[in-house]
């Protein structure tokens, strides 16, 4: 896809141009009970000093409950030819079960955006690989050589939906409140040091995967070739995709525990490290050596949506609190929220009379975790291996 | 560029007013907000109440002389920037760098404060009643009658008065019970990196735990001398009476104080032999 087509580097430079970070807002039901997305877009719009109109989006988990066992792909499309091209394709390696555009209303200040296309997709069942890996194929395939086409989203009973403009503006484009999702992301960019164009907004996802990312991740050309060795592509021109990436592979392909692959990305210090347990510090000196080229560097606060092993709600800020992330527990327990600033909990508060329990900064570099069934699993308070139960065996670097 | 504010609601006969800064629950552009504070202000009113505050940044900005915000709400961050003199009360949380570059006047939060409060802070008072945040009171600086401080309640994280210049921190550690009992935080006092970088001024830790190993770079453990102490004292009165609080808890821990092993921690560093 040419994704010069899709920038706007002066024009939207609107009015009201502060220099700041992005926002980043989520929350998840775990009771899995789905909300229609005005909540949601409360939460973001009130960060609107966290943007420039220049990339906004949205993931939704649980809006297509219809479809729930095919793979939903949303598709950014130059043209027509593209399309028939990208089906004829599609249609070699798999059925096709639905192929119809996203709704979207243009409001007047979103202008030339791309065609916005959804496929409900299964592919071909193999017995040599699995179909989550023939997905993850092929979405690089298109991403990479595939001309006129970007795949924005593939997760199963999930949606990305994003593009270039203010969060409000993409609200209305997409038609978010009509989505009803158990967890939904959000993300308002202010684009530093990559291009503000449709496929660079955030979420970023890769199957079930989705992140928004407040930050820099300085560490993008080790995480990159880091990935790329495992046959992941980095095609986006922003740091946040290999985020998206790691967790795919850590959690999905390696099937490494949750608050293990946190402390991979975000380890302790050395010389904090050092001063802990023996135990402690073979499992966390094994973590980073192994996993030293996956680890992420800079100033970064990230919130990730996962349906894979079950439905969570990670946050995770960088080591050293270079960006902010703020924690709320609904009264019932049913609901954890996560954003870049406690005005976004105030703004429920006033406007829908929501009730908090609590309301928390989570430490640096240690993640929240909620998952559908389990509650809150962790709240970002801990230390590195608390609640979890470790057993070590051999010793450093053995 | 903004005009006609309508004002809402005013007190008889008062020297108070009132704005409430989400009117049908959409909260005001900060803009807005603060355009109505000023206006409020030069019609010579000297309390200023803000009601259903969401996130609004600035709030505060460059304001001068005795005068009074009382904000009821969520304060957005950069609270009180540049401030000279104004008291700022927050039945509250708030967000994060509250005092930033302030000058003279008095932040008061009832709740907890953000990451970067202080941020070089050169004069005022900042009572936080309960936790706070990173790097709070980094480079706060002090120069002849100009002295801020930084008085917490609850517990402080890292880089606990990072390149810190001058003034007084004082962290109490305590934590407060939504029924309304004082008791002893259960969270360490203060995180890593305390006092990285500090060449003057005083952090003053209520708490037994081992500081030396979350010392940073020039700072050093000291005892605590009586003079000091005494010197605190008015400070924590002062906490004391402004938030209610019992004071015969804060005697039952003694202090640990944390000053710069030199004023140039970083002398040798960089293009030290040059100056």
């Amino acid at each position: 896809m040419k994704w010069n087509n899709y920038t706007s580097l002066v024009e939207k430079f609107r009015n009201q141009r502060v220099f700041d970070g992005c926002g980043i807002s989520g929350y998840i039901n775990l009771d899995k009970k789905r909300d229609n997305g005005e909540q949601i877009i409360d939460m973001l719009s009130i960060l609107s000093e966290r943007e420039n109109g220049l990339g906004a989006g949205f993931a939704g988990y649980g809006i297509y409950p219809k479809y729930k066992e095919y793979y939903a792909l949303h598709l950014l499309i130059d043209d027509e030819d593209s399309k028939e091209n990208l089906i004829r394709y599609l249609g070699d390696f798999g059925n096709i079960i639905q192929s119809e555009p996203i709704p979207t209303k243009i409001p007047p200040n979103v202008n030339n955006p791309p065609i916005t296309w959804r496929i409900f997709y299964e592919p071909k069942h193999k017995e040599s690989i699995s179909d989550d890996a023939q997905m993850v194929r092929l979405i690089m395939k298109l991403n990479d050589t595939f001309d006129g086409v970007f795949v924005i989203s593939s997760g199963k009973n999930m949606g990305v939906f994003k593009g270039n403009g203010w969060s409000h503006e993409i609200a209305d484009f997409y038609q978010i409140k009509d989505y009803k999702a158990y967890m939904w992301l959000a993300h308002s960019r202010f684009p530093t040091n990559t291009p503000g164009w449709w496929g660079g907004a955030h979420p970023f996802n890769l199957l079930g995967t989705s992140v928004v990312h407040n930050g820099e991740i300085t560490s993008y050309g080790t995480n990159m070739r880091y990935l790329e060795s495992f046959g992941y592509k980095c095609t986006l021109f922003t740091d946040t995709e290999v985020i998206a990436y790691l967790f795919d592979l850590l959690i999905r392909k390696q099937k490494i525990p949750i608050p293990i692959t946190t402390i991979a990305l975000a380890p302790p210090l050395f010389t904090t490290i050092e001063n802990m347990e023996q135990k402690y510090q073979i499992a966390l000196k094994n973590i980073r050596a192994t996993y030293r080229s996956a680890m992420l560097n800079g100033p970064f606060s990230i919130v990730v949506g996962l349906n894979y092993p079950k439905p969570t709600l990670i946050g995770l800020s960088d080591r050293k609190k270079l960006r902010p992330l703020v924690a709320a527990i609904s009264n019932d327990e049913n609901s954890v929220f996560l954003s870049s600033e406690e005005a976004s909990f105030k703004r429920l508060k006033l406007c829908e009379d929501y009730n908090f329990k609590r309301i928390w900064h989570p430490k640096s570099g240690t993640a929240i975790i909620a998952q559908v069934g389990k509650g809150l699993l962790r709240d970002g308070r801990e230390s590195p291996f608390e609640k979890i139960n470790l057993k070590v065996e051999g010793t450093i670097g053995g | 560029m903004i005009e006609n504010i309508k004002i809402e609601y005013r007190k008889e006969n008062s020297a108070e007013f009132e704005i409430n800064a989400a009117p049908n629950g959409n909260p005001l552009n900060y803009k807005i907000l603060n355009e109505k504070i000023y206006q409020i202000i030069k019609k010579g009113y000297t309390k200023v109440v803000l009601n259903n505050v969401c996130g609004q940044r600035f709030i505060g900005a460059s304001l001068q002389g005795q005068l009074k915000i009382e904000i009821n709400g969520l304060p957005g961050n950069d609270l009180g920037i540049f401030m000279d003199g104004p008291e700022i009360i927050v039945n509250g949380n708030s967000e994060d760098q509250i005092g930033n570059t302030m000058n003279n006047g008095k932040i008061i939060i009832h709740g907890d404060g953000g990451d970067v409060i202080g941020l070089s802070a050169r004069g005022g008072k900042i009572y936080v009643k309960k936790d706070v945040g990173y790097r709070v009171g980094i480079h706060i600086k002090e120069f002849e009658h100009k002295f801020p401080v930084l008085l917490i309640g609850g517990t402080a994280k890292d880089f606990l008065g990072e390149y810190m210049a001058g003034g007084l921190i004082i962290v109490l550690g305590l934590e407060f019970k939504s029924d309304g009992t004082v008791s002893e935080s259960k969270y360490p006092i203060c995180g890593e990196g305390l006092g990285t970088g500090i060449h003057r001024g005083k952090i003053i830790l209520r708490t037994v735990e081992d500081l030396g190993s979350r010392l940073g770079v020039g700072a050093k453990v000291y005892d605590l001398k009586k003079e000091t102490e005494k010197t605190i004292k008015p400070y924590i009165k002062e906490f004391c009476d402004t938030f209610k609080i019992n004071p015969d808890i804060i005697n039952l821990k003694p202090y640990q104080i944390v000053k710069p092993i030199s004023k140039r921690p970083f002398g040798g560093n960089f293009c030290g032999n040059l100056i």
